[in-house]
């Protein structure tokens, strides 16, 4: 247990957002999870970002699968209704949803397993279909709650608890998102919070399927000597490409950052994602690019971090659809039934 | 022989024979006499043996018919088991573009030859409009051995071609080659044929899958989710051509619901259970493979009480089965599906008109009780054309959301707590994610008490357990009570019982067996779980006949493992080959049962 009950008294110093609302009110259940976990650390940042952005909790819809990282969407915003389906199943669950309600905020959390094996289809056509949501994949490289077994992202020769090394290669959420032209791709660090969560607001912003791999490492299993996906690991090799800055709409940007190049990109709603200090070689707006930048630094053995890729063009699924800005669930029964008159006339053509 | 017989036409699949047959289905139903057609198609795109029977019946008995009066042999790679296929005294009228073995010669019919193929290849050009042509030309031939008005067929193939003018001369050409020919050689018509009737006015010609899809439009579902399985996928393409003409915001253009072509059944369920969350009607079409897809999903939103509809058309298994042959071999799954205990609402539609009503029924159902509802129908109902009562509407009608409660009502409440029952009926209120701060809660698939909390309490977790078996047996009397049809006045000690599809033959069986001396009494059940009614029909009968198209008796085991009632006093009479019922094996049966000679 990391966190422990607090008392619902406010304390009058706490600083509020737009809504009146303090940070505290974006937090949910007291976590369960072991004491160092990654995947709390990602709570905080969450809860950092929708409160930053001024989502109204009830307004939020917060979608899971199975595993420790799906037992997460009860830790924060206790305002919001929450989903935890089925193992591995979650996109399909927050597309219908979606589809029904397209002016929630919703956000899945998922682990490499519930994405990665039993789930790897499914996050694979939430990306094709560019459901408007972001999905946040916790990746230890391990499957906790059943305690140790190497997970799909478990990289080739990273060791277990037990010292087994890992044979098979692994799945990179990152470069397949890439390759199956997801419009939001981005990795974090657990142990990063600065840097996750403005990628984390950027990535509720987007519109379309966002989808941020947070290297989230596992105390109880995956923290040890000779694992790929520990802290002391993860420190020491991951490199961030760019740091963003998240600028909401309102909050227009009045000075131009100081040092090294740097790369706005406008969101749908007219927010801004900046990168700062750009490397001259990269350009996360090129798919491409972004793809071989990866592989590149991964075959240096180093962990690339960062918004890695943006594209705020395409179509995302009501778009493709071409369903009506109104939320589906608020229309109301009389624009949906054609009525008698229609029915008989209809019955004429099948004779 | 007027108006009372059935012909059989033999042809390859994918050389567009079913427009043909469709067709001449269409004119007998506009000749006002009462006709049925059934499909009997492989499970392939092009070059395999098909068949389309057709039964024109004065009585209105639309079952599949057990003997054929006329086979139209045009496949010569079935000619053996086409000529086979005519009763005694019949008739076979075939291409004799291909001669007919000898040997397969019959003395007890009367064989008719014309050479469709030949005379398509000297009358048209090219090989696709020889082979289309060729349809048209048998059509033809029917036109003058059955004496199908003409004037109707003619109109009929106006109405379709008015745009293509080219192709319909050609089609009036190959009409008359046939039609011409048949006149010439042979007596026409023949004793079996037609006579204008005036039996039809109020009835139209549909199949289940489009009746279903509109009461899915009519019940206001705006989420559909599939993927693509036969018998089910016309049901969504169905919805979606309904949706295109009836769901698109006249101003914006834009379309008031979405349909989403799934990965596969899991997706398609996953989306039709987070719609259902999010307050929206949505639904599936699938088939049995689909449905084993689905169980860990329904077992989902059986404990965490989110409604959807979930149509299966069922078709021939196990496995992939026979995927264009009909089944009723998904009652047992569906019943019970998923693991842990769970039952679910079944729907029985017997008719594509049935399908209509039920599928808004189902949606009704299945927000009331908050839980997945199934609409159980077939292949043969789903893909075959029926001649049912035209569909009627009710403009009063407005759907039954179940108890939600709205911003107001959860802004009064002290504490939501989801899974609470308050009124004593075992359903408790529910809240739509987005709607008020009060309302929010979570749902999980995992041990959770009434407030929605997680637990692993034994006693928390029974509690809402036995409440979902509490709101399943309030239901039971909500649902649509069982059909029972008994000679006037006359109860008998012999009661049938079936479900679904195989209501026209049982229907004609009734009448067969009286005629011969046996009244039975009938129950036709249309859903599951089963209520007071259907134990009484079981309890009052001394004598119990199942009829059902499974292997296993499915339906009588439900019913003993609901009702109680031992199995042994039930006999099952199972017809499963994938074809529909006819009534002559209901009737064959139950008299050798009874023990009972039959004339």
């Amino acid at each position: 247990m990391t966190s422990i009950q607090k008392p619902p008294v406010r304390h009058p110093s706490l600083q509020v957002n737009a809504l009146g609302l303090t940070r505290r009110d974006y937090e949910g259940a007291m976590s369960t999870l072991c004491a160092g976990c990654g995947h709390d650390s990602v709570t905080a940042a969450i809860v950092q970002a929708f409160y930053e952005l001024d989502v109204p909790p009830h307004r939020a819809a917060k979608m899971s699968g199975i595993g420790c990282s799906s037992k997460t969407t009860a830790y924060f915003m206790r305002q919001s209704h929450g989903f935890n389906s089925v193992h591995g199943r979650m996109p399909s669950v927050a597309s219908g949803a979606n589809a029904a309600n397209r002016d929630l905020v919703y956000i899945g959390i998922s682990g490499d397993g519930d994405s990665l094996s039993i789930g790897l289809g499914q996050l694979c056509h939430a990306i094709r279909r560019n459901v408007d949501m972001l999905y946040v994949l916790e990746n230890n490289g391990v499957y906790g709650l059943t305690k140790g077994q190497f997970s799909a992202s478990a990289d080739v020769g990273s060791k277990s608890k037990r010292g087994e090394a890992n044979v098979q290669r692994p799945i990179d959420p990152v470069l397949l998102a890439l390759s199956l032209g997801a419009t939001f791709v981005a990795r974090g660090f657990s142990g990063d919070k600065t840097r996750l969560v403005p990628m984390l607001k950027a990535g509720l912003r987007h519109k379309g399927f966002a989808l941020i791999d947070v290297i989230s490492p596992c105390v109880s299993f995956n923290d040890h000597e000779g694992s790929t996906k520990s802290y002391r690991f993860t420190r020491e090799n991951y490199h961030d490409v760019a740091p963003v800055d998240f600028v909401p709409l309102q909050r227009e940007i009045t000075a131009e950052t100081e040092a090294g190049a740097s790369v706005s990109v406008t969101m749908h709603d007219g927010s801004i994602v900046r990168f700062r200090e750009v490397p001259s070689d990269y350009d996360p707006t090129d798919r491409d690019a972004a793809y071989a930048h990866v592989r590149a630094r991964q075959e240096r053995g180093e962990i690339v971090t960062g918004l890695l890729y943006i594209d705020e063009q395409s179509a995302d699924m009501h778009e493709t659809a071409n369903t009506v800005a109104r939320p589906l669930v608020d229309l109301p029964y009389e624009s949906l039934c054609p009525g008698r008159a229609a029915l008989d006339e209809l019955m004429d053509e099948y004779r | 022989m007027i108006n009372d017989f059935a012909f059989k036409i033999a042809t390859v699949n994918g050389t567009g024979s079913a427009s043909a047959n469709g067709l001449l289905m269409s004119a007998i139903y506009r000749m006002g006499i009462p006709v049925s057609g059934k499909n009997v198609f492989p499970s392939n795109i092009q070059g395999l043996p098909t068949w389309y029977e057709i039964r024109v019946s004065k009585d209105g008995y639309t079952a599949r018919p057990a003997h054929i009066d006329l086979v139209v042999a045009l496949n010569p790679a079935t000619y053996a088991k086409d000529v086979a296929a005519v009763r005694p005294g019949g008739w076979l009228l075939y291409d004799s573009s291909w001669p007919l073995d000898r040997a397969l010669r019959r003395d007890d019919i009367t064989i008719l030859g014309v050479p469709f193929g030949t005379l398509c290849v000297e009358a048209f050009a090219g090989d696709r409009e020889r082979t289309l042509m060729r349809n048209i030309a048998y059509t033809g031939a029917l036109v003058a051995l059955l004496d199908i008005d003409m004037d109707i067929v003619s109109e009929m193939i106006r109405e379709q071609f008015a745009k293509k003018r080219a192709l319909l001369d050609s089609n009036f050409r190959a009409l008359h080659l046939g039609y011409d020919y048949t006149k010439k050689h042979y007596e026409c018509p023949l004793p079996i044929r037609l006579e204008r009737m005036n039996a039809t006015r109020d009835k139209v010609l549909m199949d289940g899958n489009t009746a279903a899809a509109l009461g899915c439009l009519y019940a206001g579902a705006t989420v559909g989710a599939w993927y693509p399985i036969t018998p089910a996928t016309s049901l969504m393409e169905a919805f979606s051509g309904f949706c295109k003409r009836y769901r698109v915001d006249p101003e914006t253009k834009q379309n008031n619901y979405c349909i989403l072509q799934a990965e596969d059944e899991l997706a398609a369920a996953g989306i039709t259970i987070g719609a259902g969350w999010a307050g929206a009607r949505s639904f599936t079409s699938t088939a049995g493979p689909g449905i084993s897809l689905m169980g860990e999903f329904i077992g989902l939103a059986y404990y965490t009480e989110i409604p959807g509809v979930f149509f299966d058309i069922q078709r021939t298994g196990p496995s992939t089965g026979m995927p264009t042959r009909t089944q009723q071999a998904d009652l047992l799954s569906i019943a019970y599906l998923s693991h842990g205990d769970t039952k679910h609402i079944a729907l029985f539609p017997s008719s594509p008109g049935e399908c209509f009503y039920m599928a808004v029924t189902a949606f009704d159902l299945s927000e009331r009780f908050q839980t997945p509802v199934f609409v159980v129908s077939d292949l043969d109902i789903g893909m075959n054309d029926w001649m049912v009562p035209r569909l009627t509407w009710d403009d009063g009608y407005r759907p039954d959301r179940g108890k939600v409660l709205d911003a107001e009502a959860l802004e009064k409440v002290q504490r939501f707590s989801r899974y609470l029952d308050v009124d004593g009926d075992g359903i408790a209120a529910r809240s739509l994610p987005g709607v008020h701060a009060k309302g929010a809660y979570f749902v999980r698939g995992s041990g959770h008490d009434k407030h929605a909390a997680y637990t692993e309490d034994a006693a928390e977790y029974q509690e809402v357990v036995d409440r979902l078996a509490r709101k399943l047996k309030t239901a039971e009397e909500a649902l649509p009570a069982p059909e029972i049809h008994q000679r006037k006045g006359m109860p008998s000690s012999v009661g049938l019982v079936a479900l679904g599809g195989t209501h026209a033959a049982m229907l004609e069986a009734c009448d067969a067996l009286a005629r011969d001396g046996i009244d039975v009494d009938y129950m036709r059940i249309k859903a599951f779980p089963f209520g007071g009614a259907v134990r009484q029909f079981l309890d009052s009968h001394e004598t119990l006949f199942v009829v059902e198209q499974n292997r296993d008796a499915q339906l009588r085991s439900l019913l003993a493992i609901e009702t109680g009632l031992p199995r042994d006093r039930m006999t099952a009479l199972l017809d499963y080959g994938g074809l529909p019922l006819t009534a002559d094996f209901v009737t064959a049966e139950v008299a050798r049962h009874l023990e009972v000679r039959v004339a």
